[in-house]
């Protein structure tokens, strides 16, 4: 059993923040950036681009940790990520161990 | 409105228009090439990333590298990247990059090409060109046949594999390309898949900051020929696959790390060593056996 | 402009047409060698290796011929003077990246000291049929300058003019010696720096994005270089490519690729033209001969003169580009050309071709091995005045 209990000082604790950036168009809807983030920011989309691909959906915004990995993985440098205000994180999601899954 | 295939229900995002995004590797790549031709899922986009994100940590002058690939799906590469680059001929891109770099020892040449052009048919200048330790650093993508020809049996397609020349499955013992490289004098080795991309990168950094020759082998997954006709899946699949079964083993002994079908890939950095190049060996021996007689060859000169 | 010095033995030397090769290339600027070697080119390559540490210039010796060829391309791309040297089966297998030198536009010398063929055929021993595949011996459509030198002398001189061509033109040039010319000692003579005539490289200096590797104006202004490393962030594709050097895969850009290769040498013809005429004027019969065999043509048509005969001679310095017009005006000015060459008739078509039935062409073929009996070509001179 984990005790989980949020740090009192977690206001001063701030996580990378990063804002993603998709070229829609440019994408060949892989799904290498969708499978390998590690905070599970993205999600293919149901329809589709100006090509017939489906391309990522940011559906986690506030949980990308700017981690650059969806942008170096992408195979059409489709997608990128520019730093963002660092983010302070809420206590819930501290209790809840934070994202989906460490990647 | 639109549904994301997990169930999500998102904010309809409003695309910001090609020409307002710049991505950050931009001013590394022919943006006005781009889409590259490249399927989708294919691995070698992934690796072109890696390069760029690998060069880019080198601090090298972009102006001083230029990448020379072969003919080939991977032979591409060097028409998308923003450096002085060549696509030469099948086989030859190592003797070209070779007459490049002795020409010009100022610069740091790259090749980036497949199994079939660098091992097959330019399989003899690869041994000798790290025989002599031309300063080359040499990226070979390996995804396990001859794509851009459709699907043929290749010098590292592993026993069983099924190509368009061996519908039956390969039956030839595929070359380890590590050791390949080490015993033939490379002074950096190291493997990597198409999913290891920070590591790869890394490797490419030392790779590119190391005078010698230096040898990188990416794993690299075609889905359209080799995944497909094996019935692997996607590119996904073969990524998801390296993910269960690569083994990161830095020094690993290369004789040891054969890549059969399916079967586990050990990565990682084998070779690391220092000795002289080709040009530091010459200029030191002739200037020993000529003394002042000696003139060093200085670059390409007014005439 | 004007050799540097430091590559110019000049002075007075009696050595044989490999060695004057050498020193010719070395006096041009050539400072990037690759080769493999190969009898009858090896001392070419032997000269240079022992010139070049102390020139200033880089020998290597690569595996192979396919290997040799590939490193000069990428060593006129670093922006040096580079060169080749082959012979028998190493031509063949430089056949290839020769192709593309040619597609790249690529500005090297390619020396090939002829031997018998085919296959390995006669090592020691001359020939001179590798003529056509100098002409169309890699794959497609484009045309060559090749040059054939008949003396230790011109050995030198030539080498030089090769180079100069090499670079007016962007293209590779063929320098189509045999092996009794590369073999034979004579005295040489190597004019003093100031006085030999080397034409340097065209580099762009404009600005960086308005540089085009490649200019396909049809004309013969070949688009100028730039070093690889200065910043151009060139691309260049042995793929049909557009003028920024771009592949595009289409017929409209094949015509324009491929129409420039073959116009900027076949509409330069005159421009680019060596030939050597003698009593031509009046002759009933001409001679045309190139490298040895213009030299042993020399005894034939003394004896016909002496026999009363009127004939003239025509020598190819250049073969490639052909001088067909000029072919075609004597054509029609003689009865007769004498086509004396070791191989079993490669440029006595060409003549037959440009003199279109206005004027016999006889062939003196030679297999190989030897030089032919003077005795053969005062014959075909005889059938051709008859
Ligand atoms: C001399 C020559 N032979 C054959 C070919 C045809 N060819 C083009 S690419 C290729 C194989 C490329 O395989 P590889 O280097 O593994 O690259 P990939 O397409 O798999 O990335 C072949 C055989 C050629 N272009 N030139
Ligand atoms: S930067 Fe990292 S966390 Fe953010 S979306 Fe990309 S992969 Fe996910
Ligand atoms: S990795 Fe790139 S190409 Fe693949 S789905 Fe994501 S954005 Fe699209
Ligand atoms: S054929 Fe294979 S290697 Fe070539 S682009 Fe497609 S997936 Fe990539
Ligand atoms: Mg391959």
């Amino acid at each position: 059993m984990t005790y989980w209990r949020v740090p009192l000082d977690l206001d001063q604790v701030e996580i990378p923040h990063g804002n993603i950036q998709i070229i829609v168009n440019q994408c060949k809807g892989c799904g290498f950036c969708v499978e390998y983030c590690p905070k599970s920011v993205l999600a293919m989309s149901t329809d589709f681009n100006r090509k017939g691909y489906h391309y990522p959906n940011i559906v986690k915004r506030n949980l990308c940790v700017n981690c650059n990995l969806c942008e170096i993985i992408c195979p059409e440098f489709a997608i990128f990520v520019t730093d963002d205000k660092p983010r302070h994180p809420d206590p819930e999601e501290v209790l809840k161990g934070g994202g989906n899954h460490e990647g | 409105m639109s549904k994301t295939t997990t169930g999500f229900t998102n904010k309809l995002e409003i695309p910001t228009p090609r020409e307002k995004l710049h991505h950050p590797m931009d001013r590394y790549l022919r943006t006005e090439r781009f889409p590259h031709i490249w399927c989708a899922t294919c691995g070698i986009g992934t690796i072109l990333t890696a390069f760029i994100s690998g060069l880019e940590k080198s601090g090298l002058e972009q102006e001083k590298v230029a990448v020379v690939s072969g003919i080939g799906c991977s032979g591409r590469a060097a028409g998308y990247l923003r450096l002085d680059s060549f696509h030469t001929t099948h086989g030859r891109a190592i003797p070209f990059a070779t007459g490049l770099s002795l020409g010009n020892p100022e610069l740091k040449v790259v090749v980036i090409s497949g199994d079939g052009d660098l091992v097959a048919i330019g399989g003899n200048h690869l041994i000798h060109a790290a025989r002599r330790n031309i300063d080359l650093t040499i990226i070979c993508i390996n995804n396990f046949n001859y794509a851009m020809t459709g699907g043929q049996a290749g010098p590292t397609t592993p026993i069983e594999a099924n190509a368009s020349t061996a519908p039956y499955g390969c039956y030839e013992f595929p070359f380890n390309l590590p050791f390949l490289a080490e015993s033939s004098g490379a002074v950096y080795v190291a493997r990597w898949t198409a999913l290891h991309i920070r590591r790869l990168a890394k490797s490419i950094t030392e790779a590119l900051l190391k005078p010698g020759f230096s040898f990188i082998e990416v794993i690299c997954p075609c889905s359209t020929l080799y995944a497909r006709r094996n019935r692997l899946g996607t590119g996904l699949d073969l990524m998801k696959f390296y993910h269960d079964n690569a083994l990161i083993k830095h020094g690993a002994d290369t004789r040891e790390i054969d890549i059969r079908y399916q079967d586990q890939i050990v990565v990682g950095k084998f070779v690391d060593k220092d000795k002289p190049t080709f040009l530091q060996k010459r200029d030191k021996f002739l200037r020993e056996k000529l003394g002042e007689k000696f003139i060093p060859y200085k670059g390409p000169q007014p005439i | 402009m004007k050799a540097d010095p430091i590559g110019v033995a000049t002075g007075n030397h009696y050595i044989d047409g490999d060695h004057a090769c050498a020193e010719g290339a070395i006096a041009a600027g050539c400072r990037f060698f690759a080769g493999y070697p190969i009898t009858p080119s090896t001392e070419v390559a032997e000269r240079i290796a022992e010139r070049f540490p102390k020139v200033g210039g880089l020998f290597i010796q690569m595996e192979d011929e396919l290997a040799s060829m590939a490193a000069i391309i990428g060593a006129a791309w670093s922006g040096s003077k580079a060169m080749t040297v082959t012979s028998g089966p190493g031509f063949s297998l430089m056949m290839e990246n020769l192709g593309l030198a040619t597609m790249l536009e690529t500005p090297c010398v390619l020396v090939n000291v002829q031997r018998g063929g085919p296959s390995t055929g006669l090592p020691t021993l001359t020939g001179q049929a590798d003529m056509m595949q100098a002409r169309w011996g890699s794959h497609g459509d484009y045309e060559i300058i090749a040059l054939s030198p008949n003396s230790p002398q011109e050995c030198f001189d030539l080498t030089v003019t090769a180079f100069n061509l090499a670079e007016t033109w962007r293209v590779p040039v063929l320098f189509m010696m045999d092996e009794c010319v590369g073999h034979m000692t004579e005295k040489v003579v190597i004019p003093e720096a100031g006085e030999l005539n080397v034409i340097p490289r065209k580099f762009f200096r404009g600005k960086k994005d308005s540089y085009r590797p490649f200019s396909f104006n049809g004309s013969d202004k070949t688009a100028p270089m730039i070093k690889t490393g200065d910043g151009y962030f060139i691309h260049i594709t042995g793929l049909t490519h557009d003028e920024r050097g771009y592949p595009v895969i289409n017929a409209e850009a094949q015509d324009k690729n491929v129409r420039h290769l073959v116009d900027k040498i076949r509409n330069n013809e005159e421009k680019i033209r060596l030939i050597e005429e003698e009593g031509v004027e009046d002759a009933d019969v001409i001679v045309i001969a190139y490298g040895i065999s213009s030299r042993v043509a020399l005894k034939a048509v003394n004896d016909a003169r002496n026999k009363g005969l009127k004939v003239g001679t025509l020598r190819l310095i250049t073969v490639w580009p052909f001088p067909e017009k000029r072919i075609r005006e004597l054509a029609s000015t003689t009865r007769a050309f004498v086509v004396p060459e070791i191989n079993m008739g490669q440029i006595s078509l060409e003549v037959e071709r440009a003199s279109r039935g206005r004027a016999k062409t006889l062939p003196v073929p030679h297999a190989g091995g030897w030089v032919h009996d003077p005795n053969d070509i005062l014959k075909a001179i005889e059938e051709g005045a008859a």
